[in-house]
């Protein structure tokens, strides 16, 4: 299976290699090896062509209960998707905004990307989601589990039982078969239960005493610290989409005081003003703190003018979307772990608040210096398709081209966006970083977003020269997907099944002393039925964890 | 069945019209004849016309698989035949015309955009489904969803015409825009079912939920028809409009009561269970008159 690259200018900024000539050689392992051993099966002339690390998606919601709601709740958008056509190779499916199994596979391999980060799932759906990640071919697939309204969680810290907590998680975790810790809208889920939200970081979540959205956030932080997961912990913040949600944003940033955190779509946290009608860019406010907090990463969440599905587990933003568009709406609430929202949306370039989002998010990815810490998302599908990511990085690496692009937004958006001042042009090796190199180091995936010795042989690419119509990096020439060629001249040649990263971190083994009665006493499914089982993963691996600081002692069984 | 008529040669000389005749019944799995559509065969000589593509089921076939075709380089397609599991036919044309003697399956003009449709026997279910213009004429029956949004879609017809002549099934006009529907024929539930403007005309009145969800728009029933209670009665005359509605529907061969000594329109508001900024228009002729 060895495959040699030769001639080609390989971009590996981990590794310090910058548009260098030379020859990539990935062994029968499907990992890149360090010298060219000469015995390649195979050799890609890839002369005058840019070699890249696969892509590596931090974001993005392509499996489980949520998506399958979507996808339920949108047959117009699947109606006018792009057509996956059976072949003896290829399964049928439809593109879109809410793809297929075996089509968001052929998608993200199709344009260069070879990893995944599904950022959103309930322990109760945990399994669902393992079952279609069985059948996303091709691309490596990791999971997020959603903690920051699980009431159990939730109950223990209302009684200061932070160890109990963490050696739930911990459980939770081994449990879902999931990577690392999504925390949605912390508390404000939980309220929507009462019908309220979280708006307020230091105020009592409704339906408790004392938990605030602060101390979720701070204590969530802190047990992915100690439990040393590869991935900090992943914080879609309170007031999303909210005008003037700068302060909170900024507020939540101070507040973590150096623990580890990485800021999802972080455009949707970056609004100044007072309301709808006085709304302007927070951009350049939030970039400012970000760059000042080491400690953080983000993605930007940006958002492409044309329709989106919005898919959270921020319940109750997804019902004052849907009050404000008049669209419909779908509303799912998962016994005590959390809740779901789904709104489709039209981002229109008329719409001034649409003009400021967009602009926003081109300004975090501009304004932000260290492209180590800002990664390229569009929060798919809720800022636009990810295979849309090409237009955006067209925006990034061209300032003419985004001028221009500029000049189409309605003229009462341009005081109130700093975007036309911006003349920063992304260079390959940046472009390289936030969207491969970048996010897996936050991903805590070391043989992921690099070519060095040792990393997995996923390899994009590209021809130097753009498409007739201007967009570079839609159709790579090859994509290799641990050494194996998996994407030849635009079409997909050969299927590989990717691999579902997750974590086994230590726990109290009297942790499941705590949760059986307390689970039967609130769940709806026996306890024994809870967790998901290994073989319900197609090739699984391991992260090792880290752990740091007091640690209880660690269980030795693995869950069931 | 209906008898399959034999067409000779068409015309003398250059074809003004193709014809398309059915020679093979379609009675279980449906034919998706998509392009059966003047938009897709005006520029084709008969050979390109007899190599289109139409799917039986998931099979992909010749239309003249199915269809004995003459005549080439037209916008005007005639077809001859009982057409009723021939799906699509007319999909979002945007000129000429398709006259169909005999029966039309699903989706009949689904999606028009200009042109006409006439039918001279019955059609099925989504005639017209979110069409932006054009004219639709069905003589006999029609199934339902005329003019509706398909499933999920926001709304349904945009603008243009459709006249059933026979009765329609279930959610006539649901989620319209604008345009108009008249349906000569008893119809069944939810006719106007989440309107949000244009106009439908029941001739012969229409089964349960009328109008429900109606945000906007106007529905006339020239037959009493049961009402939601969320629909309001606000006042007894003849509007002014229904003058002009009555002189367009004249050009179309419809007549609509307009005289003030015969009868009045009662009006009723609704559905208040949403906006509520639609209307339902019953006529009742004076009594004892």
């Amino acid at each position: 299976m060895a495959v040699t690259i030769t001639g080609g200018r390989v971009y590996d900024p981990a590794n310090g290699v910058d548009g260098v000539v030379k020859d990539i050689s990935i062994g029968d392992d499907g990992r890149v090896t360090a010298d060219a051993n000469g015995g390649a099966s195979r050799t890609i002339d890839a002369t005058g062509m840019l070699v890249f690390p696969g892509g590596v998606d931090v974001h993005t919601h392509v499996a489980g209960g949520a998506l399958n709601f979507a996808r339920g709740l949108v047959p117009e958008n699947q109606r006018v998707a792009r057509k996956f056509v059976h072949t003896p190779e290829l399964r049928a499916g439809i593109g879109g905004l809410t793809p297929t199994t075996f089509a968001t596979g052929y998608l993200y391999a199709g344009m260069g990307w070879t990893t995944v980060n599904e950022a959103a799932v309930p322990i109760l759906s945990a399994k669902h989601t393992h079952e279609e990640m069985h059948d996303i071919p091709i691309v490596d697939k990791s999971t997020l589990l959603l903690m920051a309204n699980n009431e159990l969680m939730l109950d223990l810290l209302e009684v200061g039982e932070f160890e109990r907590a963490k050696s739930l998680v911990a459980w939770l975790l081994c449990a879902s078969k999931t990577f690392g810790i999504k925390a949605v809208n912390p508390g404000g889920v939980a309220a929507w239960k009462w019908g309220k939200n979280a708006n307020q970081l230091h105020q009592p979540i409704e339906g408790y005493s004392k938990v605030t959205a602060a101390q979720i956030v701070m204590d969530l932080a802190r047990i992915v610290d100690e439990l040393g997961l590869p991935h900090p912990m992943h914080l879609h913040q309170n007031n999303l989409g909210v005008p003037g949600n700068v302060s909170s944003t900024i507020e939540t940033m101070n507040m973590l005081q150096g623990r580890r955190a990485h800021l999802a779509h972080l455009q949707f946290h970056a609004y100044g003003g007072q309301d709808w009608s006085t709304m302007r860019s927070g951009a350049k406010e939030v970039a400012d703190a970000f760059m000042k907090h080491k400690n953080l990463t983000c993605d930007v969440g940006a958002i492409l003018f044309g329709d989106a599905v919005t898919i959270t587990a921020d319940g109750p933003w997804q019902h004052f979307l849907h009050e404000l568009t008049g669209r419909k709406w779908g509303n799912l609430d998962v016994e005590n772990e959390t809740g779901c929202g789904i709104v489709p949306y039209v981002y229109s370039d008329h719409k001034l608040v649409n003009a400021i989002q967009w602009a926003v998010g081109l300004e975090l990815l501009l304004l932000i210096d260290d492209p180590w810490r800002v990664y390229l998302t569009t929060d798919h599908p809720n800022g636009g398709g990810f295979w849309r990511y090409p237009e955006i990085m067209r925006l990034l690496m061209d300032v003419e081209f985004r001028r221009s692009e500029v000049k189409k937004l309605p003229p009462e958006a341009l005081n109130r966006i700093s975007l036309p001042e911006l003349d920063r042009e992304y260079s390959i090796t940046e472009m390289v970083i936030v969207t491969s190199a970048g996010p897996a180091r936050a991903l805590g995936l070391k043989q992921k977003g690099h070519l060095g010795a040792g990393a997995d042989g996923d390899v994009t690419i590209y021809s130097a020269k753009p498409d007739a119509d201007g967009v570079m990096f839609t159709h790579p020439r090859y994509v290799l997907k641990g050494g194996k060629v998996v994407v030849e001249e635009g079409e997909i040649r050969a299927l590989t099944e990717g691999r579902v990263f997750l974590v086994h971190p230590e726990y109290d083994p009297a942790i499941e002393d705590f949760l059986r009665p307390t689970f039967q006493k609130l769940y709806t499914l026996s306890f024994e039925n809870y967790p998901t089982e290994m073989t319900r993963l197609k090739h699984p691996e391991t992260v090792p964890c880290a752990p740091s600081g007091s640690s209880a002692p660690s269980a030795s069984a693995e869950p069931r | 069945m209906r008898a399959v008529r034999i067409v000779g040669a068409v015309g003398i000389g250059r074809a003004t019209m193709i014809s398309l005749t059915l020679q093979r019944s379609v009675d279980t799995v449906p034919l998706e004849a998509e392009s059966i559509c003047p938009d897709v065969i005006a520029g084709l000589d008969n050979n390109a016309v007899r190599a289109l593509p139409v799917y039986l089921g998931k099979r992909q076939c010749r239309l003249d698989d199915f269809f004995a075709v003459d005549g080439e380089n037209s916008d005007e397609i005639e077809l001859r035949g009982d057409l009723r599991k021939v799906r699509w036919i007319g999909r979002g044309m945007s000129r000429g015309r398709i006259s169909i003697d005999g029966n039309a399956g699903m989706h009949l003009g689904a999606y028009m955009k200009g042109g006409t449709i006439e039918v001279s026997g019955a059609a099925s279910d989504w005639v017209g489904a979110e069409m932006s213009g054009g004219v639709i004429r069905v003589a006999g029956n029609a199934g339902g969803q005329i003019g509706a949004a398909y499933r999920g879609s926001p709304r349904g017809m945009t603008d243009g015409t459709i006249v059933i002549g026979g009765s329609a099934g279930l959610e006539v006009g649901m989620r319209m825009k604008r345009g108009l529907i008249i349906i000569g024929g008893p119809v069944r539930d939810f006719a106007g079912l989440e309107m949000k403007g244009g106009t439908i005309v029941l001739r012969s009145g229409a089964e349960l939920r009328t109008g429900a969800w109606m945000q906007r728009g106007t529905i006339i029933s020239l037959r009493p028809i049961p009402l939601l209670p969320s629909f309001l009665y606000s006042s007894s005359y003849v509007p002014t409009f229904m003058g002009v509605l009555a002189r367009h529907l004249a050009s179309l061969q419809i007549s609509l009561p307009v005289d003030q000594q015969v009868g009045v329109y009662q009006r009723f508001l609704g559905d208040t269970s949403v906006v509520g900024k639609g209307e339902i228009l019953v006529w009742g002729a004076h009594t004892g008159a």
